[in-house]
């Protein structure tokens, strides 16, 4: 696939000299949906609001569908959608008039077939004539949604789509996320919701103090970091782990009802079935056995503290 | 030039105008009234004619001028500062737009209100005193003039403006008393000669005479300098519009 979006060695300081971005590059396939993952002020709103154009870079480039966006700000910025993480919308217009601004703004002419299917979408249609005063947290965030949609945009960022958003409205919008893909748009989106990245991203980005740290597949990400957790669950619990499965480096679980042991689930042998033959050798009764793969939290948790460390 | 974006900055914005049509409407009637009664009734009644007009009618232009040099600058800069204020100005800044586009949409609407408000108190001042109006295209082409240059200069002042106060602070502090000490509602052939010299400092001087020369065909400093005292203050609003969007200045982090 080619390249839509690309970011070459971007830096970004400001007047009080924070860095906010140290010479980040990153390359974003067409039509693919990346998460950029990580802690509060590592750099993902300020990246975005460079590429769009928001914030001036103070040195790096940045190319979308090829054009540069200082020197064919135009036709780069036609081609981007961006929802931002604060809810900022004009109160007191109503909701298609501000879709209708939006579209028009980006150069686009009036379709009212498009917008009315863009907010039948996202449930927005029966309040089209609503002020955007009357409108519900949540259904701001659409309509901040809506108008990023309404130009047509060919790479759409999101950032930090479902803050403050029910489970309902986030699967819908998840929903909304697919069909774009389908389409063929490119979707670049930050969260703080792992589960968001896990349920939607192709590839994970990594991001903390203004360095990214990785971009992987996210399926590759999951196998090379991922670690399995094995639970065994006692009928009668114990106060520490047994000397004789010292050698397991086991976990005393919750009340002592249980050892939880990790490992890795790429190793060629998972030490399974000597753990489990030395617990029935201790003595101890298995009521059950439980495992778990770890999940993307686990791992972003893992990178950025071991970056801190 | 992407015109699309330019309609639809300038629609958005008279939307806000159309939303508030009676206040919009009802407030400079009303405060032409109250002029033409305070002013042209009880004090205009001791006050012959003033250059070979009645003062009331005299002070027609000024009144005129007041209004939409202040409707100018606070639409304009409310235009562009409550985006700033309640955070939309990121879609403004992500837009494939250049700052030509932005100025005209926002200053071109608001220039349009401060005329709109114009042609009404010219419409009530119609009902108060006898008007003739000596060189209409003039009278049309000052008009004009003023409400752009005035919302060039409030378009500046709403994206300097950190918060309200600042907004309304140029308008009260400076061109308030300048619009007053600009000859309004007197000729300033009527001051003592040391402030004949300081008054043609104020620029607004030049707008109000031009402006009434128009009406009257007469005039407080020549036509000529009026037009080109208009011309030069719109053309330093334009250069320091560009500047501001070329820098970013209080727009771009």
């Amino acid at each position: 696939m080619s390249t839509i979006l690309s970011i070459s060695d971007l830096r970004k300081s400001y007047a009080d000299g924070f860095e906010a971005l140290k010479g980040v590059s990153l390359d974003i396939a067409e039509g693919e949906i990346l998460a950029l993952l990580g802690p509060n002020g590592a750099g993902k709103t300020t990246l975005i609001s460079t590429v769009c154009g928001i914030t001036t870079a103070t040195s790096g480039s940045v190319t979308v569908g090829g054009h540069c966006i200082k020197t064919d700000f135009r036709a780069a910025r036609s081609m981007i959608g961006l929802v931002p993480q604060e809810i900022n919308l004009e109160p007191f217009e109503t909701v298609l008039n501000t879709v209708r601004f939006s579209r028009g703004l980006f150069g686009k002419p009036r379709n009212d077939a498009l917008l009315e299917d863009i907010l039948k979408k996202l449930s927005l249609w029966d309040k089209r004539d609503n002020q955007i005063k009357e409108l519900s947290g949540g259904m701001k965030r659409r309509v901040l949604i809506a108008k990023a949609l309404s130009h047509e945009p060919r790479v759409l960022f999101l950032d930090e789509p479902s803050a403050g958003v029910d489970v309902e409205l986030r699967k819908d919008m998840w929903e909304v996320v697919r069909e774009l893909r389908e389409s063929g748009v490119t979707i670049i989106l930050t969260t703080h919701y792992i589960e968001e990245a896990e349920a939607m991203a192709d590839r994970v980005g990594v991001i903390a103090r203004g360095e990214i740290l990785l971009v992987e597949e996210k399926s590759d990400l999951m196998a090379r970091m991922g670690k399995k957790e094995l639970e065994v669950l006692l009928t009668e619990p114990v106060t520490a782990v047994p000397d004789a499965l010292k050698m397991h480096d086991l976990r005393l679980g919750e009340g002592g009802r249980s050892l939880i042991y990790t490992y890795d689930v790429k190793a060629e042998r998972t030490g399974i079935t000597t753990l489990l033959n030395d617990v029935a050798a201790a003595g101890l009764v298995l009521a059950d056995v439980v495992t778990r793969q770890s999940s993307l939290e686990d791992i972003f948790v893992d990178l950025v503290s071991g970056e801190a460390a | 030039m992407n015109w699309i974006a330019v309609a639809s900055i300038y629609r958005f914005e008279m939307a806000r105008f159309f939303r508030t049509l009676a206040q919009s409407f009802i407030s400079p009637v009303l405060s032409t009234s109250l002029y033409f009664v305070v002013f042209g009734a009880a004090i205009g009644s001791r006050i012959d004619q003033v250059e070979g007009v009645s003062y009331g009618a005299f002070i027609v232009p000024g009144l005129i001028m007041l209004s939409v040099i202040t409707q100018g600058i606070s639409n304009a800069s409310f235009g562009i500062y409550f985006p700033k204020f309640i955070g939309t100005m990121y879609e403004l800044l992500s837009a494939p737009v250049n700052f030509l586009e932005i100025v005209l949409g926002y200053v071109g609407a608001a220039a349009t209100k401060a005329m709109f408000i114009g042609v009404v108190i010219l419409v009530t001042a119609h009902l108060f005193v006898d008007l003739t109006i000596q060189h209409p295209l003039a009278m049309v082409l000052f008009l004009v003039l003023t409400c752009v240059s005035f919302s060039l200069l409030g378009f500046i002042i709403g994206i300097w403006a950190k918060n309200f106060e600042q907004l309304q602070l140029v308008p009260l502090l400076i061109v308030t008393p300048l619009i007053f000490l600009g000859g309004s509602f007197y000729s300033i052939s009527m001051l003592p000669p040391v402030w004949q010299t300081i008054t043609l400092f104020n620029p607004v001087v030049y707008l109000i005479s031009g402006f009434r020369w128009s009406f009257f065909g007469t005039a407080d400093v020549p036509v000529g300098l009026s037009l080109l005292a208009i011309a030069f203050f719109t053309s330093l609003c334009l250069a320091a519009i560009g500047w501001i969007f070329r820098t970013g200045w209080r727009l771009r982090a």
